[in-house]
């Protein structure tokens, strides 16, 4: 598997760090409903098909990334850095 | 035996090498198959469960009968395919699978009990008593089944893994894949050419072809001195491509020093990761055998591999050689047998309208039914016409057809397409982005198909980099027709093998579907046909032919097994290359280091660091007398041990202070320039992450330490808040922990020693930190402390971290203190029941630890809102407690606390140790540990008890600080 890291390049998975759901992202407010920061924390859907995830490209750049690929296909969809509003 | 003037082996070069203790002699350029073909051995194996005889079946990696065991000096390889092992001086092979000899193996009795072994037995056999199974039958059944064995000794050989990438990977050096390369080379495209045997030119060496009205091996030659003289194309020979990944990654195996004798830093393999923006697929294809009865006789081989032992290693098995086909190909092989003197008796085409063949003994519609020759083929039983009978033949040539190789294609899920015409399965267009299959892998079987295709995929692959490919001219070649009329197993009563390598037969595969395994991948489950080395080369098609005939489907429906990686077998070695012994993770390694090793002291692992367990002084002879020694020195006068372990992060900004409350639970930005905090940092999920001191060097620059072990751990999670959450903020961040060397000063003495070592006081408070000037250097002190004891700790640049230690150990020896090891700093922070992440750990709390105070309520930080949520907070929680037992025992982390009185079941368990030592100080073990509503059970007494390790004791429960709880020594 390979990344295209929007500052390195194309490079090795081995470069990454995989951390989880994008929805990490999506940090709720602190006087949020607890059920929001369940949501947000624990529970995940886990589809056959497009998902977003994280992915730390700890032996480059340093850069955490928001990957969008297919699990099925296993197509890179879209690589972008989460800094600068992709939350 | 060897015929004069065949054969592209070096004549001039004798080699001579040992099989079964025996010596022989060869030529180089051999394999260790032809050569034992030249020297007219016939047996060289015994089968996997019936311990039959076995001969050489094939030319090439897809072998499955001929797997011997190469003995080296310091390596025992097993399983190595004769078709494969090239002759180099003093090569020693052994066959496998037989006792005492593989003449007379007494497990050959395995063959006439057959009735009883068929597929299944052991399910059904082995049954009763049930506690038999592992200690009896299991061993029993491993000892007579299976292929080679191993030496036992670790592989000290050398093994390389290597990257390369490329804009176009031309998988196959044969008439396609030449010309893929030649086409994509010309066109200055970066191109690999990997081929899997010691020579490139494919089936062109082997056949008697001609390219261009020449013989088809010199148009080879002009190409590989072509592709030789442009820089752009890189030839990898011995280099099997074994797996498809994403993205356009494919792992390569190269055969490095297998073919030589072994030298001291010759790698034997070296893995190698390719990543190919293109690729062309060009494997060839696999011949087929057609099943019939005792078809394993020695002296059985594909017809394909006839020439090729003739015309590349000038050996052929046999004066006299039968062939049967039910196809054109085996034609040529006559002809290429008769110009060379071989006397070809029959060819036995089960075609009733096979073309006609002048000059050889024809029979059409015609079957062999028997193989007759338990140590080598003597003579085969035919049916023709309803009539049966014998021919005298040494050799059979066996031809059912050809397996376009679509392994590869298959990796990433792609499943092949049954093709009517070549009674064979097909690759799917798009099976693998960014591949294309050409030639014989894709069902053009003739040499002028072969470079067309090949030209062709080429220009394609070129065309999608968008690189534009001049003309190239495709040579002459012929162009014949594949015929072919399939057929899979000869009807008959005796056994008929399809499976060679596992000793799977025709009856075995109906037994199967008779029994309901009538899915292919049940079949091949319960008969274990296609798990063998070959992973079914020579018998898939074959046996779901027959499976399909049992079940009454067509063989399309009925489908083929997935292939897997790795095509050919991968040795462990290779694709773990250098990660052996201290090679299997890096090391880092203290500027104290040697320092410490000067004195003795054993070092222990912490992450990846190596740090000193203890300093060993005359006399003492156990790892404890030096740790109380130490414990006393610290709390007594004054120790000094190297700290650099620890994490540290340089923050600077203007928005560091804020980013800093936003990552700790308490509040940093309020921190007075010049002092130092202690801070807790929670995950989201309300749990610890780790723990530290941050100082305030400046008003916008700040120092963080963290754990060792969560070193990295937290840079990612400050990278990831920062990235994900304040992005805007202004603040940045660095690794520093290799840049500093810094070292714990500890005891009633340190700042005497701390004042010798500068040359003034230090004049610090508690939890202050200041630049220094230690001998010239400027240097970074800071009042901290992890013994409960005053402590200072100094940080220099690296490059003097080695001086100041040893500066420091020779001041401190001289003040009646010295070092002190992990051994000792364990003991030191348990009397003080100060955490690390034995007690941090990822299951724990801030309340659990009792520093829920710690957790600001005046702002908001990562884990906040969790780390009070329902759950994690009351008296149901298991809290940090000490325990120091009733009497003087031993205590042990891992045991579990129960009620006195409580059975000892896991229901009843009420908390868990996490850390233990003894205490020089108190005189006692002591423990930390986590007991549910801990903090109100201070005095009660608990059970501790631990099942593995035997130890049973009662215990007091008590505050986690031991020693001095006001903390008056660290204030001094």
């Amino acid at each position: 598997m390979r990344l295209t890291c929007p500052l390195c390049g194309p490079r090795d998975r081995r470069e990454f760090y995989y951390y989880g759901a994008a929805e990490y992202l999506n940090r709720p407010a602190p006087d949020a409903a607890p059920e929001a920061w369940d949501d947000h924390l624990h529970n995940r859907d886990n589809p056959a098909g497009l998902v977003q995830d994280l992915w730390y490209h700890e032996q480059g750049c340093c850069s955490w990334l928001k990957v969008t690929r297919n699990t099925v296909t296993h197509e890179i969809v879209t690589v972008e850095p989460v800094a600068g509003g992709a939350a | 035996m060897r015929i004069d003037g065949k054969g592209r082996i070096d004549r001039t070069r004798p080699v001579t090498f040992r099989f079964d203790g025996r010596a022989y002699a060869g030529y180089k350029g051999d394999t260790l198959a032809s050569a034992l073909i030249a020297n007219d051995v016939r047996v060289v194996g015994r089968s996997f469960k019936y311990h039959r005889p076995r001969g050489i079946l094939t030319a090439g990696s897809e072998e499955p009968n001929a797997l011997v065991e190469i003995v080296g000096p310091a390596n025992q390889t097993p399983n190595t395919r004769a078709t494969v092992q090239e002759l180099f001086e003093g090569l020693a092979a052994r066959s496998q699978n037989r006792w005492p000899s593989l003449r007379y193996d007494a497990l050959e009795i395995n063959d006439l009990a057959a009735l009883f072994l068929s597929a299944g037995f052991y399910y059904k056999t082995f049954m009763w008593p049930r506690r038999f199974w592992e200690g009896l039958y299991e061993p029993l059944i491993r000892r007579a089944a299976g292929l080679g064995s191993l030496s036992g000794r670790h592989d000290e050989g050398v093994y390389e893994k290597a990257w390369a990438h490329c804009d176009l990977l031309v998988i196959g050096a044969g008439p396609a894949g030449l010309m893929a390369a030649l086409v994509a080379g010309r066109a200055g495209a970066d191109v690999i050419l990997a081929d899997e045997s010691s020579e490139p030119g494919g089936r062109l060496l082997s056949d008697d072809g001609e390219i261009d009205g020449a013989h088809a091996t010199d148009w080879v030659a002009r190409v590989l001195a072509e592709l030789a003289s442009l820089p752009n194309v890189r030839l990898m020979t011995r280099t099997t491509v074994t797996g498809a990944y994403d993205d356009g990654t494919y792992g390569a195996l190269e055969r490095v020093g297998l073919h030589r004798s072994p030298r001291p830093n010759l790698p034997r393999e070296c893995f190698w990761r390719i990543v190919a923006k293109r690729t062309v697929l060009a494997a060839g294809a696999l011949e087929r055998s057609v099943a019939f009865e005792d078809n394993d006789r020695p002296g059985v081989m594909l017809a394909s591999a006839l020439p090729s032992y003739l015309n590349r290693y000038g050996v052929v098995p046999a004066r006299r050689v039968a062939l049967f086909a039910n196809n054109d190909s085996a034609r040529s092989t006559a002809r290429s047998l008769m110009a060379a003197g071989v006397e070809v008796v029959a060819i036995i085409d089960s075609r009733e309208d096979a073309p006609d063949e002048p000059g050889i003994a024809l029979h059409k519609g015609a079957q062999v039914i028997r193989a007759r020759g338990r140590m080598g083929l003597r003579e085969i039983m035919v049916r023709a016409g309803g009539r049966e009978f014998r021919v005298e033949a040494e050799c059979l040539g066996v031809s059912g057809g050809w397996n376009p190789s679509v392994h590869l294609t298959c990796h990433l899920n792609g499943r092949p397409r049954w093709s009517d015409a070549l009674a064979a399965f097909v690759p799917v267009e798009g099976a693998v982005p960014g591949m294309l299959v050409a030639g014989a892998a894709n069902g053009s079987f003739s040499t002028h198909g072969c470079l067309a295709a090949g030209a062709e995929a080429a220009r394609a692959s070129l065309a999608a980099l968008g690189v534009a490919a001049g003309a190239v001219e495709l040579p002459q070649a012929e162009d014949a027709p594949y015929q072919i009329a399939p057929l899979w197993a000869v009807p008959g009563k005796g056994r008929a093998w399809l499976d060679l390598a596992n000793d799977v037969t025709v009856k075995d595969v109906a037994l199967a579907a008779q029994e309901g395994f009538r899915s292919v991948e049940h079949m091949k489950r319960y008969t274990t046909q296609g798990m063998a080395p070959d992973q079914g080369k020579n018998s898939n098609v074959a046996a779901l032919a027959v499976l399909a005939d049992a079940t009454g489907r067509g063989i399309a429906e009925t489908g083929i097994t997935t292939f897997r990686p790795p095509y050919a077998p991968v040795s462990i070695a290779a694709m773990g290359a250098g990660g052996r012994g201290m090679g299997f993770a890096p090391q880092r390694i203290l500027t104290s280091d040697q320092a410490s090793r000067d004195r003795g002291a054993p070092m222990v692992e912490a992450g990846l660091w190596y740090r000193p367990g203890y300093f060993p002084k005359p006399g003492e002879t156990t790892w404890r007398e030096a740790c109380d020694r130490e414990v006393m020195m610290v709390r007594c006068s004054v120790g000094v041990t190297d700290v650099s372990t620890l994490g540290k992060i340089e923050i600077q900004g203007p928005d560091a202070g804020r980013f800093l409350d936003f990552v700790y639970t308490n509040t940093f930005s309020t921190l007075p320039v010049g002092k130092v905090r202690y801070g807790l940092m929670l995950r989201e999920d309300g749990h610890v992450l780790d723990d530290g001191t941050c100082a305030r060097l400046g008003d916008q620059h700040w120092l963080m330490t963290t754990t060792t072990a969560a070193a990295g751990l937290v840079m990612r999670h400050l990278d990831f808040v920062h990235q994900a959450f304040c992005a805007d903020w202004q603040v940045r961040f660095a690794s520093v922990t290799e840049s500093w060397a810094q070292f714990a000063v500890a005891g009633p003495l340190a700042r005497d020693l701390v004042t010798s070592a500068l040359g003034h006081a230090p004049d610090l408070p508690f939890m202050g930190c200041a630049p220094v000037v230690v001998q010239g250097v400027a240097a970074r002190l800071f009042r901290i402390s992890f013994s409960g004891e005053e402590g200072y700790e100094l940080a220099v640049p690296t490059r003097y971290g080695e001086a100041l230690f040893r500066d420091l150990t020779a001041r401190a020896e001289t003040m009646g203190g010295g070092l002190y090891g992990m051994e000792a700093l364990n003991v030191l922070r348990i009397e003080k029941g100060f955490i690390t992440h034995a007690e941090i750990h990822g299951r724990t709390t801030a309340f659990d630890i009792g520093m829920e105070k710690m957790v600001s309520g005046k702002k908001d930080c990562i884990g906040k809102v969790a780390a009070t949520r329902a759950g994690l907070v009351g008296p149901e929680r298991e809290q940090m407690v000490g325990l120091m037992p009733l009497t003087g025992s031993v205590l042990t982390a891992g045991a579990h606390l129960f009620a006195q009185g409580a059975d000892l079941v896991r229901e009843n368990a009420t908390g868990y140790v996490t850390s233990v030592g003894y205490s020089p100080t108190l005189h006692s073990h002591l423990a930390l540990g986590f007991l549910k509503n801990g903090r109100a059970r201070h005095g009660e007494t608990v059970r501790l008890v631990d099942r593995l390790r035997g130890v049973d004791v009662l215990c007091t429960v008590t505050d986690p600080v031991f020693h001095d709880p006001k903390g008056e020594k660290l204030r001094a």
